[in-house]
């Protein structure tokens, strides 16, 4: 197995050390090269999953395998696009994207690698623009950029498009159905939209919430480039299981707000 | 520019206020000279270049206390951020330290350096380096965790992450505290001086003083506030604006 997900459970305690159990037991084994996405109502622990994976949180109990041995911390070899830009900003949009790459490329193989991956975001005019400069959308097309610049084999990406108009979020699926397509990556790929997870996962996992557990596991067999009438069914299904999901927080929310 | 319009005009009414209640004669002109016998007395200084000399000789007392105190509040707030023992002792100390007024070190400085330019660098020194510390320490304990995490997944550990990242993202606080280093170690230096043998401003206030000399003491006084504030607006101002705007914590453009 690939990744390998134990048993894993993460609880946070607040100041009054009151226990929030943010999800429970959550076993999952992927395989090298498998896209994977990842749908689930707001809050119900999907970043605080991919940190975990990632190594710069530790699960509360349970344990994480990759390639055989197990996550203890960050590295280079799972590169991670934040929910936020997470952009240096005293550093230009090129020098940003360069940031990983100082160990393993000499000067002349970083430039030429941060200009292919600036092409591709659109957005080569602005090399040597600094992150101030550059709009929601912009700043997050470039932290996309850094990390495909870095070539990690495991890519965990949290809701990299949910900033970006339509018509960009369509251009960089399309881009990154490439690149995965080409360069065999695993990734696991959190988002919102269920759409977007139909079209582009092998396979897709829901969260459900409080405490969050899996719910659902599902293989999406349909040929690519996907379209989307063959996508409409399945669609279906999932928006009636995440309904449910969806409801249950609200619910959850009203008597939280009402007994305060 | 309508600022520097309004405060020409508001700088003129000033002198002419002062002018006004000269001419009423409540008041010897040794109490109150008029603001063309003190701008007489800075001019002579000029000429006769005294006033230069001490301008000099302050600007050297200072830009060695004031390099002193951001080097030494530096590395000192580098330590209280990163050792915690440190930060719980001593920082409290410096925390203390901090809130003493610079005038209070001068008597200790003459006792240890006596009355040369020694116990004038000695307590600008003082002046300068606990704001700066403090600034230092809150800038890399500040650093937002997203910029941490990120330079962790992309391999940044160590020295690397601290120097690469830590350091840079603490830039403006340290910027705050180079300026507000910068403002403390002035009115530390002018205290240190009033009380030295020469040369600098403040001795030459003092003095002036004791030659009840009133030209030259608002002659001096002017003098010290237009360097100060000139320094402050121009230097310091503009390169906190600068490094705020690129750090993105400009407020009037989020
Ligand atoms: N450092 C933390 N300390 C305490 N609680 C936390 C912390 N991080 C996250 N949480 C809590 O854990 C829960 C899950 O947060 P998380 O950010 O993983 O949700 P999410 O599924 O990514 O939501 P969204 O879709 O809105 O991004 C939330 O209830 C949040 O309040
Ligand atoms: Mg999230």
């Amino acid at each position: 197995m690939y990744l390998k997900i134990n048993n894993v459970s993460k609880t946070f305690h607040n100041e009054k050390d009151q226990a929030l159990t943010v999800f429970q037991d959550i076993d999952l084994d992927i395989n090298e090269g498998e896209f994977v996405s990842l749908l689930g109502p707001s809050g119900c622990g999907k970043s605080t999953l991919l940190s975990i994976i990632a190594g710069l949180a530790q699960p509360s109990s349970g344990s994480i395998f990759l390639e055989n041995a197990e996550v203890k911390g960050p590295g280079p070899d799972k590169s991670m696009v934040f929910q936020e830009a997470a952009l240096f900003p005293w550093l230009t949009v090129s020098e940003n994207i360069r940031f990983p790459l100082r160990k393993s490329l000499n000067k002349k193989d970083q430039q030429d690698v941060a200009a292919d991956y600036l092409q591709m975001v659109h957005l080569s005019n602005f090399a040597n623009h600094y992150p101030h400069e550059l709009s929601g959308g912009m700043q997050q097309r470039v932290s996309i950029a850094r990390a495909l610049a870095m070539d990690a084999k495991l890519l965990l990406m949290d809701e990299p498009f949910g900033a970006l108009d339509e018509q960009t979020r369509t251009v960089l699926q399309d881009e990154l159905e490439k690149i995965w397509l080409s360069a065999k990556k695993t990734i696991i790929f959190v988002t919102h939209s269920i759409r977007e997870s139909i079209k582009l996962a092998d396979r897709i996992i829901i969260m459900g919430a409080r405490p969050g557990t899996i719910i659902s596991d599902i293989k999406v067999d349909l040929p690519r480039p996907r379209l989307q009438k063959d996508m409409a069914d399945l669609e279906e299904e999932l928006l009636t299981i995440l309904k449910g999901e969806i409801q249950k927080v609200m619910k959850e929310e009203l008597r939280y707000g009402g007994s305060r | 520019m309508a600022v520097a319009g309004k405060r020409i005009v508001f700088f003129t009414t000033l002198v002419l206020l002062w002018q006004g209640i000269v001419l009423l004669g409540i008041w010897p002109e040794s109490m109150i000279p008029s603001p063309l016998s003190v701008a007489n007395e800075i001019y002579a200084g000029f000429k006769d270049m005294t006033l230069i000399w001490d301008i000099v000789a302050s600007f050297r007392h200072l830009l060695i206390g004031f390099a002193f105190s951001l080097i030494i509040g530096t590395l000192l707030g580098v330590m209280l951020a990163k050792v915690k023992a440190l930060d719980e002792t001593l920082g409290s100390m410096i925390l203390a330290l901090q809130s003493v007024p610079s005038i209070v070190w001068v008597p200790l400085a003459i006792i240890w350096f006596g009355f040369g330019e020694a116990s004038i660098i000695f307590v600008v020194i003082i002046g300068g380096t606990f704001v700066m510390t403090m600034n230092m320490r809150i800038g890399i304990k500040n650093v937002p965790p997203l910029y941490l995490n990120a330079a962790r997944t992309m391999g940044s550990k160590g020295l690397d992450l601290f120097l690469k990242v830590v350091v840079p993202a603490a830039i403006p606080h340290a910027v705050t505290g180079v300026k507000l280093s910068w403002a403390f170690s002035w009115r530390a230096l002018m205290a240190a001086e009033l009380l030295s043998s020469g040369p600098g401003l403040g001795y030459t206030l003092a003095y002036a003083s004791d030659f009840n000399n009133m030209s030259l003491v608002i002659g001096i006084i002017i003098i010290i506030g237009t360097i100060g504030a000139i320094v402050d607006q121009v230097i310091f101002q503009r390169i906190e604006n600068n490094v705020l705007k690129r750090w993105g914590l400009d407020e009037r453009n989020p």
